[in-house]
């Protein structure tokens, strides 16, 4: 696998915004009290006129985004996933999504490599409950690069966007000039013995896994579905149709979640057998971030057995 | 009225092995709330070393007063008052935020005996104990329910929400403490998002007001006191406290909101502490 350095997707969000600022007046930064954490301060800073500190008033600050969208704004409202989506959650469905108004939601600290704020603040549920929204499209880059080329994307559509993004500093998958579409998954191996279909800071450890099945014979196929909402749905029938067997891999609960879109997909149209790697219908904890990849059993070791037992499961 | 020198020596010398605690937690875990943490040790103190009905070895106790911190980043601060307490083994301390560890952050109601309800997302604890301080009242008990906010924590709506019912719903077997150090995260609430005339907003929604030095032992005491007698109305106190108390170079600076502490800052904030209780 080749990797082009380290750093937090938040970060991705953060530089895309401040290009925003310089390339398209519309664009206006909100956030909730967390604004270094969240990166818009480097926004805030250049551009100190389009930037609103909320406070800590997260649903006062999705009905003020919405209001300045109607005003021809492109509002970008950020803050913890937890806190954006779920805190906000009926101002986002009643008056964001039902009037598909463009705004633009960024939720950092999503997935258990928050680490030591434990599960108050990581956000696990996030993909359920903001792609369960009709209108709404559902972001979750891999790496810093894709998450800037996500926020501009963002900037270019109309309507509401969900993008998610980690705290933790993760591998560079992608270069700057790799192509990013909306809805386009990409496809980073072609392997035929079992799909990997990852999403986020998942997709690193999908590949790693898929590089230690290779030692014992297996060839995966891997996925980075960057984006869960609309779901690439070719691209996921596709793997399905090669290797007759897949796993998902999220840093999210299982339940409703990727795996869920995915499995929706394939329930319709080609059912394979599936394993889900992600939170099992618990919370979060404090810890380290790598500690708790083990304790969730979110590592490429679990997602290399998953893999081998989806195999069995499919006759092979 | 005044506390006797003994007793107003026995509660500065727990509060600042409260605040030494909290250093040394902060240090050995990689990271914490101090600077609230630090804010509202003295609020803290008063409350569970001398006016809290409790005890540590029954924590099921169904008649002990209930404390819930609204503000639930200020956990590492409860956290350490609980373990000196005797709540549990303050050893297990040690271990605060390591992976596996009972405590976390923001502490869980579920894993650390003595904490009457799991918080963390600002604007819900409030509401948790005018339930619980309504469902005292329904049962005919006696017992009271503390809650403590922090100023920032005030720019939620729910806490509006829960400003409003609690007179509506006469709920005086409840004392609320806003610890009012002046900043939030991004800065000072008065930059980010405005919170004066602080009083006045509280008067308005039908609450007896309590101005008062929250470092202030004397201070805090008459005020518990104060807003524990208030029949007609619930009372609040706005504690005016000092993000980062009793550790000069944390004082006042928002950098110190979250952090951690190295072997160089954490001598220089034992130190500090130390000074300062000369
Ligand atoms: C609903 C919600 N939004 C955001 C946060 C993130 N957060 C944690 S602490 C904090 C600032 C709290 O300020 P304040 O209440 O004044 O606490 P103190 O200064 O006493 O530490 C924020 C924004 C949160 N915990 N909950």
């Amino acid at each position: 696998m080749q990797i082009y350095g380290e750093k937090p997707t938040r970060f991705g969000y953060g530089e895309g915004l401040v290009k925003l600022g310089e390339i398209n007046p519309n664009v206006v930064v909100f956030d909730a009290d967390l604004a270094k954490s969240t990166t818009t301060i480097w926004f805030a800073e250049k551009f100190p006129t389009r930037f609103f500190d909320a406070g800590i008033a997260e649903q006062n600050m999705l009905g003020m985004a919405a209001g300045m969208s109607l005003m021809g704004k492109i509002p970008f409202v950020t803050t913890y996933g937890v806190f954006v989506s779920g805190r906000a959650w009926d101002q986002i469905r009643t008056t964001v999504c039902y009037s598909n108004l463009n705004v633009k939601i960024g939720g950092a600290h999503g997935g258990v490599s928050v680490g030591p704020d434990g599960a108050t603040h990581q956000a696990l549920e996030e993909i359920t409950i903001m792609r369960v929204l009709p209108n709404m499209t559902v972001l979750s880059p891999c790496d810093a690069n894709e998450a800037y080329k996500a926020t501009l994307a963002a900037a270019e559509m109309r309507g509401p966007v969900y993008l998610r993004f980690g705290r933790e500093k993760v591998p560079l998958l992608t270069k700057p000039e790799d192509p990013f579409e909306i809805g386009k998954a990409v496809v980073y191996r072609r392997g035929a013995d079992v799909g990997l279909l990852a999403t986020g800071h998942m997709v690193y450890h999908a590949l790693l896994a898929a590089e230690a099945l290779e030692k014992e014979g297996v060839s995966a196929y891997v996925l980075n579905v960057h984006t869960i909402k609309p779901i690439d749905e070719e691209a996921i029938l596709d793997v399905a149709a090669k290797c007759k067997c897949l796993v998902t891999c999220e840093e999210h609960q299982v339940t409703g979640g990727f795996g869920g879109a995915v499995a929706e997909v394939l329930a319709k149209r080609r059912p394979v057998p599936m394993r889900f790697i992600g939170v099992q219908d618990r919370f979060g904890e404090s810890g380290k971030p790598d500690e708790l990849f083990e304790v969730f059993g979110l590592s490429a070791a679990h997602i290399a057995a998953a893999a081998k037992d989806v195999m069995k499961a499919a006759g092979k | 009225m005044a506390l006797d020198a003994a007793e107003l020596k026995r509660l500065k010398q727990k509060a600042r092995q409260i605040r030494e605690e909290i250093v040394k937690i902060t240090y050995t875990c990689g990271g914490a709330h101090i600077g609230g943490a630090l804010s509202q040790t003295d609020l803290m103190v008063a409350l569970y070393y001398k006016f809290m009905n409790i005890d540590p070895k029954k924590p099921e106790l169904a008649n002990r007063d209930r404390f819930i911190l609204s503000k639930g980043h200020g956990g590492v601060g409860h956290a350490v008052v609980l373990g000196d307490l005797g709540y549990f083994d303050k050893e297990t301390l040690k271990e605060f935020n390591k992976t596996g560890s009972p405590f976390g952050m923001h502490l869980d109601c579920l894993k650390v005996p003595g904490v009457d309800a799991s918080t963390g997302s600002l604007g819900h604890g409030f509401s948790i104990a005018i339930g619980m301080a309504i469902g005292a009242r329904l049962q005919g008990k006696k017992w009271r329910t503390y809650v403590m906010l922090g100023d920032g924590e005030l720019q939620a709506g729910p806490v509006w929400e829960s400003a409003m019912a609690a007179p509506h719903f006469k709920v005086t077997n409840m004392t609320t403490i806003v610890d009012r150090n002046m900043l939030c995260i991004d800065g000072s609430t008065e930059e980010i998002m405005a919170l004066e005339p602080l009083k006045a907003k509280w008067e308005a929604f039908g609450w007896k007001v309590i101005e008062l030095d929250g470092h202030d032992f004397n201070e805090i005491c008459d005020g518990i006191e104060l807003a524990n007698a208030s029949k007609d109305q619930p009372a609040v106190i706005i504690a005016k406290t000092v993000k980062g108390k009793g550790v000069d170079f944390m004082e006042c600076d928002k950098k110190w909101h979250y952090a951690g502490l190295d072997d160089v800052t954490m001598n220089k904030a034992l130190e500090s502490l130390k000074k300062g209780a000369k």
